[in-house]
């Protein structure tokens, strides 16, 4: 793989709110290739939505952004809203955790599609309709040409978000950002909603950030995962090295509280993430952490490579094997 | 596809409150109504707005063929008075069904002229009044910051004036001023009328857009929309528009009633359209019988006002059936 196709160099995203400057991401990269599935990983509050929502200038204007994000060539931080509408939808596009609430219920499905075909695009009507029941037809809804001409109420949860991808992948983008969009549904139909998203990165050749709470969804389906703590990243790895032996205390304590067959009991993180007001000068889960040295709550870790991975511990040499006898 | 459902034991596929079991089974056996004809079947389900579109249909029909229906010319005599025969103040009778006027002239064929020019006034006030509404409202609740702060302080402003007293020197102020009698045209002229009321009538129609905008511009499926990189303009006219499209109805047959009112309002007090030249309106109508109720000539005090609370009442009542239409919340089931 050459370049990647997004780019994000040092990204830093801050609010600033009637109690000071939140700080929600505080320094991210992230490189996707072409035609890769990463995954982002963290808690709520980590920072993985505003990440690349701040990198899709759909943020309030209260929020400040800084550092860069490079797509395909073109710079996207600092880009003014007019171009922004441009690259949405066309190079890059994103669908979200609720299927639900996510289409307009007053407009049917096809036309919809079609709207979002047209505005990227100069093709008939007609044209764009044959091209949305195509869409339908990809993201696997059954008699899309039936289907196109009903209401969003028409369908479910899951055919929903079928819809929504088929919307997102419109007009081919390079990248698609999916927040958490398997959250809201229930397990089976979570499982058809990967296999549709992993047959788009075959066939079409998209890159796919996948943003997740959820280890499991990402262990079925990404390439390379990036845990994300309290808007900075703590591990970057191969996904199997990821589950095999991670090297953060972080990423332990997500797999400890993972739910398995083997286990008799979940253990939890203890404590909360810190306040993004004042987060601690040193590194981020240190207050939590059983692990944590006097020199982690001094300086702020950058991730440094460890293993086949990069880790953002500074005492992850140390803490190999230590870890799974806690 | 309903076939299949025929051919079923009806014991079968009925619940015991009689509603189809299979039917509820998604695109299986029931062919559903698209919303469109569910928004047409919850207006039949309101009767008064049913009665009231028929009968709004009737009046519009008349006037619109106002030739036709009115048995005399809008300034024409019954007939040439005569010493012994006197035309004015005729009570109802044969050859003039709501009697005359002080000179002689048809009440019947009159209200169906005065209901033409108030009609007139009263659909395209509403209209303007709602498309600069609709525009304002939409672009303050949209953008929101310092535009919407100003317009609704217009907004305020407008509204805070006593609306005749504000009416009436808006009416002269305008009138005088010589360099906009082209775009405007003469004070007594439908023309004028229109925009007078256009500038007054939006206002309402602004705040209600305002703050359904408000409200609907944090639904999910907006942030997704702009997700997928539609713009502002597609946003406000294709996804937020339509989904206000329900109470905007509304607010345009209050609107056409407003007008209507206004229109009588400014008659009554002789600043109506074409006052002088006999042309009428349903203002000049009820203006004209101020001296006529203490003449005890009931028919002139009676029908005129009858006719505008029956046209006030009327749309009232089809803006009501509207809303239930618009609203799907009411009668879930499309009034089955």
């Amino acid at each position: 793989m050459s370049e990647p196709v997004l780019s994000l160099k040092d990204f830093r995203v801050s609010f600033n709110t009637m109690n000071g400057t939140v700080r929600a991401v505080r320094g991210i990269d992230i490189d996707v290739e072409r035609g890769e599935m990463v995954g982002i990983v963290g808690e709520s509050g980590s920072g993985k939505s505003v990440t690349f929502l701040g990198m899709m200038g759909l943020l309030p204007r209260s929020a400040t952004i800084e550092g860069s994000a490079v797509l395909d060539g073109t710079e996207l931080v600092g880009m003014k809203p007019k171009q922004f509408m441009a690259v949405r939808g066309k190079k890059i596009a994103m669908i979200f955790q609720d299927p639900l609430s996510a289409l307009n219920p007053v407009h049917k499905i096809g036309s919809q599609i079609v709207e979002m075909i047209r505005s990227h695009e100069k093709i008939t009507k007609a044209a764009a309709a044959r091209r949305a029941v195509e869409l339908l037809d990809i993201v696997g809804i059954p008699q899309p040409d039936q289907r196109a001409v009903q209401y969003p109420h028409e369908f479910s949860g899951g055919m929903r978000q079928r819809v929504m991808i088929a919307m997102a992948i419109a007009n081919e983008p390079d990248v698609l950002i999916a927040d958490e969009p398997t959250t809201a549904l229930d397990v089976t139909v979570q499982a058809q909603i990967l296999e549709v998203l992993q047959r788009i990165q075959k066939d079409l050749n998209t890159s796919i950030v996948l943003i997740t709470h959820d280890l499991g969804v990402v262990a079925r389906v990404v390439d390379r995962v990036q845990v994300m703590y309290a808007g900075r990243a703590v591990e970057r790895a191969q996904v199997d090295d990821l589950f095999g032996e991670s090297s953060h205390p972080y990423t332990r304590g997500l797999l400890k509280s993972l739910p398995s067959q083997d286990k008799d009991r979940l253990v939890p993180i203890p404590g909360s993430p810190p306040n993004m007001l004042e987060p601690p000068p040193g590194c981020s889960f240190a207050p939590r952490c059983d692990f944590a040295v006097e020199a982690c709550t001094q300086t702020l870790p950058e991730l440094v490579p460890f293993g086949r991975g990069e880790t953002a511990c500074i005492r992850a040499g140390e803490l190999v094997g230590m870890m799974d006898h806690v | 596809m309903t076939e299949a459902l025929t051919n079923i034991d009806p014991s079968l596929v009925v619940n015991p409150d009689g509603s189809s079991v299979r039917g509820d089974r998604e695109g299986l056996t029931k062919s559903r109504l698209s919303p469109r004809q569910m928004a047409v079947k919850r207006y039949l389900h309101h009767k008064g707005a049913v009665v009231c579109t028929v009968i709004m249909a009737a009046m519009v029909l008349f006037v619109v063929l106002a030739p036709i229906t009115a048995r005399y010319g809008v300034n024409e005599r019954i007939f040439d008075a005569t010493a012994d025969q006197p035309n004015s103040f005729l009570s109802p009778r044969a050859e003039a069904w709501l009697g005359t006027d002080a000179i002689g002239r048809d009440l019947y064929s009159r209200l169906i002229y005065g209901l033409r020019v108030s009609l007139v006034i009263g659909l395209f006030a509403a209209c303007f009044a709602t498309i600069l509404g609709i525009t304002a409202g939409s672009i303050a609740g949209f953008r929101g910051g310092r535009f919407d702060d100003i317009l609704m302080r217009v907004t305020d402003i407008f509204l805070a004036f006593p609306f005749l007293v504000a009416l009436l020197v808006v009416r002269n102020f305008l009138g005088e001023v010589s360099f906009l009698e082209p775009i405007v045209g003469e004070k007594t002229s439908l023309r004028f009328i229109i925009i007078l009321f256009t500038i007054f009538g939006w206002m309402g129609v602004a705040r209600l857009v305002r703050s359904q905008i408000l409200a609907l511009k944090e639904r999910e499926f907006i942030e997704a929309a702009r997700a997928l990189g539609a713009s502002n303009t597609r946003i406000i006219s294709r996804h937020l528009i339509p989904n206000a499209i329900g109470p905007i109805l509304v607010a345009l047959t209050t609107a056409v009633v407003a007008a209507v009112i206004a229109e009588s309002t400014l008659a009554f007090f002789g600043f109506g359209p074409d006052a002088g030249s006999g042309n009428t309106s349903l203002g000049n109508l009820v203006g004209d019988s101020k001296s006529a109720v203490q003449a005890g000539q009931w028919w002139l005090v009676l029908f005129p006002s009858g006719l505008l609370v029956l046209v006030a009442m009327c749309i009232n009542f089809i803006g009501d059936g509207l809303r239930d239409a618009t609203d799907p919340k009411l009668l879930q089931d499309g009034g089955n």
